[in-house]
């Protein structure tokens, strides 16, 4: 009774979801949106990025130790639900449902585009338009690709509903569902955002 | 039976339930047919079956165990999950109920026997919260602090739950993987924490909800509220907790004069 772990795993967890990993993922599409401006525009955004002052200690601090603690946590998170759509096909079930499910696609859609892309960088492979291009070349990874930023777009998205509750800032039915509405917005535009990026590739 | 009119007589009452001899046993479905009667409810239906404990079959077997109590939906002793839905038997009407009628024990809870469950899980949970306003002392305290009449009329409405169980069996998050308390408990503690006495041990009660198997395991699937049968505001509760563990939170971490008000 006197163990508190859960608590603040799990709160740190929904913290972490929105701050610093959902920024960071809506920078990342901005950025890939600079592919819709051509090649040039995207290449040199992307070197601006890469080439940012203490990089290696952002890259670690606002992206990969935030982001392992929330994706191997989550992926707990996941499987100790015993989902029931079947019974309640509600929203917000359904909701939950894809939160968790969205979530395990993202682990592996995350790991697969860091290894084809941050860890061929660091094995001295330039990550520029024409790589983002090969690897969409391929069908498959396009439909991948596709899954991959829907998933993510749905999951921060809807995170960020659940992290509102979550803290109490929404406690009224009402408050609730005018977010659930500002979510949809949110994942919609970020969609947008995601997709266009990729079919500039394309 | 000679009351009742020729053509009621006739119809039956087809109902499968699953079954299950002891608590460690393996469950069964069986089947039953029994003669239709107006206005009946599962629990008339059962009383018939246990009157007579004769399956579709036409052999005999031992009669249907289930619980009940008040029979008008106060107690919450005759919960079990009816045609997948977890709800009160005594106000399940069969005229209201597609056939056959399936009737289930709440899985989430250790089965006893047949449609026996055993709850208790939930009464230790309103233990280990304090769910009570603690007077009792070596001399009188006197009166309270006065409740705000508006405030009364919602709180009036948490304190409906009759810990029937219902929504534990609607949450995905209770289930043998998590030690989940479960909704009603923690829209109990919203109650009791909104009681102008009971809210002088209010921080006790969020410290113990702040630990293992408390809040954070909510997942805001919201089935709770939904699957309610009186009507509580669960999720409201739930995320007011919410925001009183946050605020708690800050307090335990910096320090502060005001852990009761």
């Amino acid at each position: 009774m006197t163990k508190e772990t859960d608590f603040f795993a799990r709160r740190l967890h929904s913290l972490l979801g929105i701050i610093p990993v959902g920024l960071f993922l809506v920078q990342h599409l901005v950025i890939n949106h600079f592919a819709t401006r051509g090649a040039e525009s995207f290449n040199a955004a992307s070197n601006f990025m890469g080439n940012l002052p203490f990089v290696l200690f952002l890259e670690w601090f606002v992206i990969y130790i935030p982001l392992m603690f929330h994706a191997f946590y989550g992926v707990y998170i996941a499987f100790t639900a015993k989902n029931n759509v079947q019974r309640y096909g509600t929203f917000r079930n359904w909701m939950f449902m894809l939160q968790r499910i969205t979530g395990v696609i993202l682990v592996v859609f995350i790991a697969w585009h860091i290894y084809q892309t941050r860890i061929q960088k660091a094995l001295g492979v330039e990550v520029n338009y024409d790589m983002m291009a090969d690897i969409l070349a391929s069908p498959f990874m396009l439909v991948f690709y596709i899954v991959g930023v829907l998933a993510a777009t749905f999951h921060l998205s809807n995170g960020l509903w659940g992290f509102l509750t979550t803290w109490g800032f929404t406690q009224s039915p009402r408050s609730q569902k005018i977010v659930s509405y500002l979510t949809i917005i949110i994942f919609i535009v970020l969609s947008v955002i995601g997709l266009q990026a990729i079919f500039a590739f394309v | 039976m000679s009351q009742s009119n020729t053509t009621t007589a006739q119809k039956t009452v087809k109902f499968e339930i699953l079954r299950q001899d002891t608590a460690d046993s393996n469950s069964y479905w069986e089947k039953f047919e029994i003669a239709y009667r107006p206005n009946m409810n599962v629990i008339s239906a059962l009383m018939e079956i246990q009157r007579n404990p004769v399956n579709a079959e036409g052999n005999k077997t031992t009669p249907v165990t289930w619980e009940m109590s008040c029979l008008e939906e106060v107690c919450g002793a005759c919960s079990m999950v009816i045609n997948g839905r977890p709800r009160q038997s005594c106000t399940a009407l069969v005229d209201q109920l597609t056939q056959p009628i399936k009737l289930e024990p709440m899985a989430t809870f250790p089965i006893v026997r047949d449609l026996v469950v055993d709850r208790n899980v939930m009464f230790d949970s309103l233990q280990r919260v304090k769910a009570w306003v603690p007077i009792d002392g070596t001399y009188s305290l006197g009166e309270g602090p006065r409740m705000p009449e508006r405030k009364r009329q919602w709180a009036y409405e948490l304190s409906k739950c009759m810990t029937c169980g219902v929504c534990l069996e609607a949450c995905p998050n209770v289930n043998d993987k998590t030690d989940f308390v479960g909704p009603a408990i923690l829209s109990q503690v919203r109650l009791f924490n909104t009681h102008p006495t009971g809210s002088m041990n209010k921080d006790e009660r969020l410290h113990t909800l702040m630990s293992d198997g408390g809040i954070a395991e909510c997942g805001n699937s919201q089935n709770c509220v939904v699957a309610c049968p009186k009507g509580i505001p669960l999720t409201t509760s739930i995320a007011a907790v919410n925001r009183a563990v946050t605020v708690q939170m800050f307090k335990d971490f910096f320090g502060s004069d005001h852990m009761v008000d």
